[in-house]
């Protein structure tokens, strides 16, 4: 860890202030969410928050159900750190950041029961909807896991079912059918550096964070998914202090839908 | 059937609309968008920067690698897999073949610069299009270049000779079609990308070439316009 840099971001968080002239609990500005970015997709967002831009797609797959669900369909959640969208990333399988993204945002999607996986059934045992979500970063200055969360939140929103030709799905027709989503599941992620607590993190932030907490919430301030993560522990106050946070920014967020 | 008109309504030797952008991607040393309609293109270039491992230097020049890839939810069909196919590393190879003759990679020793492009909807001519956007981004990050690279793809759908073939064009099966990309060094008029599948004659080939180039001058003056719009000042220097 740069030591310097962590004493330096101390330091001004002190004052309340940060690298960029932030309040420790500010997003950057401006948040944007663009919707049907790709034509391709069933449904698709870009979003960004300051720098960080995340393109989310959705692909939608006819396949068979899980044997333990026979009547129900599922989401596929990936991300893809591209090298295109910072100088550490390299090529290659998706790493563990990666996939910890990829895991946040699915357990957000499934636990707020935001879509009833029963509706996605066309054939019980045999044939289901499978909801394919892909994660891309075009741009990443730092906050991935909330843009992402954001991001898939609002491509769901403007998906439309590819036509069913009784087989698999035809992709030369879409339909009018949208998926029904029932909650609005977003994320925030807490980080601590010391003992000050931030929003929000840039790159250079991240590199000096102590410990985050990823705090996932439906409208109704209910939680639907946690992740802790960095490598100092937290205190049960730690944790109360920075789901209230993460409540509250939630609501923030849920405005630019 | 006989093939009299582009569906579209394009002219025969129209490109499907073109749109270009430099500076897209903050994170990068340079960056930028090629769109030829439905298919985009993202550049994005690091570099030069130092190659590790160390075994892959070479101590006389930088080398130059690129990396194609479509993004998952990028085609019309299904879902493309990542992780990179056969066809994707044979698009880098070519690409990086079309680009380095207008590079003068003597200058970085022991470095590489990196190209990635990466493309969010496609729909016919990507690797074109990535060409065209990689050229602009490994302008952008103010590396030493002799010349801009153009491309764009030519063919044939039944006796007509086209330019920019879309997905309607490149997959029709009822007519004999040829599908050609091309890359040009516009100051030159040098070829750096030549491939072709289907059959055509040598004429129609000889043809097809002057119908690319004619091409590349529209291509080229956009790319020239996007980057002059990137770097245009906003005051008046002279006071």
């Amino acid at each position: 860890m740069d030591e310097d840099l962590k004493k330096h971001v101390i330091m001004l968080l002190e004052s309340d202030k940060r690298l960029d002239g932030r309040k420790p609990l500010e997003y950057r500005k401006p948040i944007n969410v663009e919707r049907e970015f790709t034509k391709t997709a069933e449904g698709s967002a870009k979003v960004t928050v300051g720098d960080t831009e995340v393109i989310v797609g959705i692909k939608m797959e006819v396949g068979e159900p899980y044997p333990d669900r026979p009547d129900g369909g599922t989401i596929i959640v990936g991300a893809e750190l591209l090298p295109l969208s910072n100088p550490d990333f390299e090529s290659g399988p998706p790493g563990i950041q990666a996939i910890e993204i990829a895991r946040i945002v699915d357990r957000g999607i499934r636990e707020s029961k935001t879509i009833d996986f029963k509706k996605l059934c066309i054939k019980k045992g045999e044939k289901v909807w499978l909801i394919l979500i892909d994660i891309i970063t075009l741009n990443d200055s730092g906050n991935l896991f909330d843009a992402a969360a954001l991001g898939a939140y609002a491509a769901l929103q403007n998906a439309v079912f590819p036509k069913f030709d009784g087989e698999k799905a035809d992709y030369k027709e879409k339909t009018n059918k949208k998926l029904e989503l029932k909650n609005i599941p977003l994320s925030v992620t807490v980080c601590k550096i010391g003992d000050k607590l931030i929003v929000d993190p840039t790159t250079e932030e991240e590199k000096v964070i102590d410990a985050r907490l990823t705090v996932a919430t439906i409208e109704d301030g209910t939680l639907c998914a946690l992740q802790k993560g960095g490598e100092s522990p937290l205190t049960a106050e730690d944790i109360t202090k920075m789901i209230d946070i993460g409540v509250e920014k939630g609501k923030e967020l849920r405005s630019v839908l | 059937m006989v093939y009299k008109k582009r569906s579209d309504g394009r002219k025969f030797d129209e490109a499907r609309k073109i749109e270009a952008k430099v500076g897209v991607i903050k994170r990068a040393d340079g960056s930028a968008y090629f769109k030829f309609g439905n298919t985009w293109a993202y550049a994005a270039v690091y570099g030069p920067r130092n190659l590790y491992p160390r075994f892959l230097q070479d101590p006389s020049k930088g080398i130059l690698r690129c990396n194609y890839n479509m993004m998952p939810f990028s085609s019309r069909g299904e879902r493309v897999r990542p992780g990179g196919s056969r066809r994707a590393k044979e698009i880098s190879m070519v690409t990086k073949k079309a680009l380095l003759p207008v590079l003068d990679l003597d200058e970085y020793p022991n470095s590489v610069v990196d190209v990635f492009i990466e493309l969010p909807e496609t729909e016919a001519g990507s690797r074109t299009a990535g060409i065209n956007a990689a050229s602009m981004a490994l302008a952008d990050a103010g590396l030493l270049m002799k010349d801009l690279v153009a491309s764009v793809s030519v063919g044939r759908v039944d006796d007509k000779l086209l330019v920019d073939l879309d997905y309607s064009e490149e997959s029709c099966e009822d007519v004999p079609v040829a599908d050609v990309p091309i890359a040009i060094l516009p100051k030159s008029g040098k070829i750096s990308l030549l491939q072709m599948d289907g059959l055509v004659s040598k004429e129609q080939l000889v043809k097809l070439i002057e119908m690319g180039k004619e091409a590349c001058k529209k291509i080229y003056d956009v790319q020239k316009k996007a980057l002059k719009d990137k770097y245009k000042l906003t005051g008046d220097i002279n006071g």
